[in-house]
């Protein structure tokens, strides 16, 4: 959980977050924006271990209520999300019994997908595929939309079947100001901005501005994409190709 | 060697040698992964490492550190990248020799706390990141080592919250929550090294960095310290050591 978290808090778009961390990352600090919201008592954190929090759509995913587990015992994050153990019924021994979670929607970007969905995913792989298994309704927004039979060349590659996926957006950069594996480095100039405009001016003045000009003004992710400019993209994926030769 | 050591470099060093070739290590980003990198540029060039976002046997390239556990920088000549819940399921298998972390607060069982400053966890007097992958690099790598500055308000009796399992209680209490394997078996600080004692698994001092005293590591630790049969001394960092350490960090985005 990262910048969107925090924007999502100070929209005031979330009451309950469900996550294992949240930070932009170590060297932007502990979130200001988060202890903002959360020690105020308007936005509540739920945090699972991240083994756990994978578990508990992978269990979706599976379509079994629950899976055992050997994380998260004895530590007091078991009440917080309120994760039972159980006996293991063959030898007797203590197990986490980590709770399916099926989201409403789930939210994904992709590398390279088919008008049918099917979508591939180059690098790291992340939690998405079990994902979008476990969510009602996917939207999956991809850097690019490939021919059927560029998909079917490399069925080995295809992490979400479309058959899961219930709509499909094409945006390049849509990611932006994050990373995409291969295609453009993660932008923390920007991070670095965001955070100092916070320390200077405060949580709500900082992030209500920066709300109004790159989520609330922008007409399209093309306006949006703009206030970066496109000098700035480039080094971006500049930065990608020489980070990862020959993708 | 030029200039003083800072002590994050002390850290990085110190935790390096913890670390021997041909095993495989869960590293935190930050000091653990400086540690880690060290460690593999040094004197364990098969030392697999293995990061949260889904990395497994990277090469951190001098100069380019990650500052994110899933970045591209954290997969540089990586071997495999298999997705983070397999990540930490090779961990539950029993394959990772160590966990290597950081941690806000610690108390004299090893426990660790980086979710929430105060005793109510609903409404906290700060709020911490929380435990990413931190509670699962405790619970599930075979031996976890802590790298940590060495402060009074950090080294506490008892943590506010057990995010990350050390030996919990004491005794066998790890064993008797489910934890079947694995426990904090080092913290390695900017004063010393420390182990746990084999019975009651409270916190003890095993070695003094040069220089410093078991009454200065006493004054700065908010619980009582036993000590090892035969405390040691560690060997002051090495100008070896330190250049290749600087040289991974030359930005000193870790080492301050």
């Amino acid at each position: 959980m990262c910048t969107e978290g925090e924007l999502m808090m100070a929209a005031g778009a979330v009451r309950r977050v469900v996550t294992a961390w949240m930070s932009i990352g170590l060297p932007w600090g502990v979130s200001k924006v988060m202890r903002h919201h959360v020690e105020s008592g308007t936005v509540v954190l739920e945090e699972w271990s991240h083994l756990a929090f994978g578990l508990r759509f992978r269990a979706a995913a599976m379509g079994v209520p629950f899976l055992p587990a050997l994380t998260m015992l004895g530590s007091d994050l078991m009440s917080v999300g309120g994760m039972k153990t159980l006996q293991d019924p063959y030898t007797g021994e203590t197990l986490a019994a980590v709770p399916a979670l099926f989201p409403d929607v789930a939210l994904l970007h992709v590398s390279r997908a088919d008008r049918f969905g099917n979508c591939q995913i180059d690098g790291y792989p992340h939690m998405d595929a079990d994902m979008a298994r476990a969510a009602t309704t996917v939207i999956v927004t991809t850097e690019e939309l490939v021919t059927e039979d560029e998909i079917r060349r490399r069925p080995d590659r295809t992490v979400i079947p479309g058959f899961l996926v219930d709509a499909l957006v094409l945006q390049p950069f849509g990611a932006y100001p994050h990373e995409v594996w291969g295609r453009y480095h993660a932008d923390f100039e920007h991070f670095a901005t965001y955070t100092a405009d916070i320390d200077a001016r405060g949580v709500t003045t900082a992030v209500g501005d920066y709300l109004a000009r790159y989520v609330h003004a922008p007409a399209t992710f093309e306006e949006y994409l703009e206030l970066f400019g496109g000098e700035q993209l480039k080094r971006a994926q500049d930065a990608a190709k020489d980070l990862v030769p020959g993708l | 060697m030029s200039g003083a050591v800072t002590p994050s470099e002390l850290l990085a060093v110190m935790g390096s040698r913890q670390l021997s070739d041909d095993t495989t290590v869960f590293a935190g980003v930050g000091v653990p992964l400086l540690a880690a990198a060290l460690a593999q540029q040094r004197h364990a060039p098969r030392l697999t490492m293995v990061i949260e976002g889904g990395i497994i046997g990277p090469q951190i390239r001098p100069g380019r550190l990650p500052v994110s556990t899933n970045e591209m920088r954290a997969a540089h000549r990586a071997q495999m990248l298999p997705g983070i819940t397999d990540t930490f399921l090779f961990a539950q298998r029993g394959f990772l020799d160590y966990g290597f972390m950081g941690g806000a607060q610690i108390d004299q069982y090893g426990n660790i706390n980086t979710s929430v400053v105060g005793t109510d966890y609903w409404k906290p007097k700060v709020r911490l990141p929380g435990t990413g992958g931190a509670n699962d690099i405790a619970s599930l790598c075979r031996e976890v080592i802590i790298l940590t500055a060495h402060e009074k308000r950090r080294f506490v009796p008892r943590v506010d919250f057990v995010t990350s399992p050390g030996w919990l209680g004491g005794s066998d209490a790890r064993r008797r929550a489910g934890l079947l394997f694995g426990g904090v078996s080092r913290v390695v600080t900017t004063l010393g090294v420390f182990g746990f004692e084999p019975a009651t698994r409270r916190m003890r001092i095993e070695a003094t960095h040069p220089g410093v005293t078991t009454e200065q590591i006493r004054e700065n630790t908010g619980f009582p310290l036993g000590e090892a049969e035969r405390v040691t001394v560690t060997e002051p960092p090495s100008d070896d050591e330190l250049s290749m350490l600087r040289a991974l960090d030359p930005e000193r985005r870790f080492l301050g």
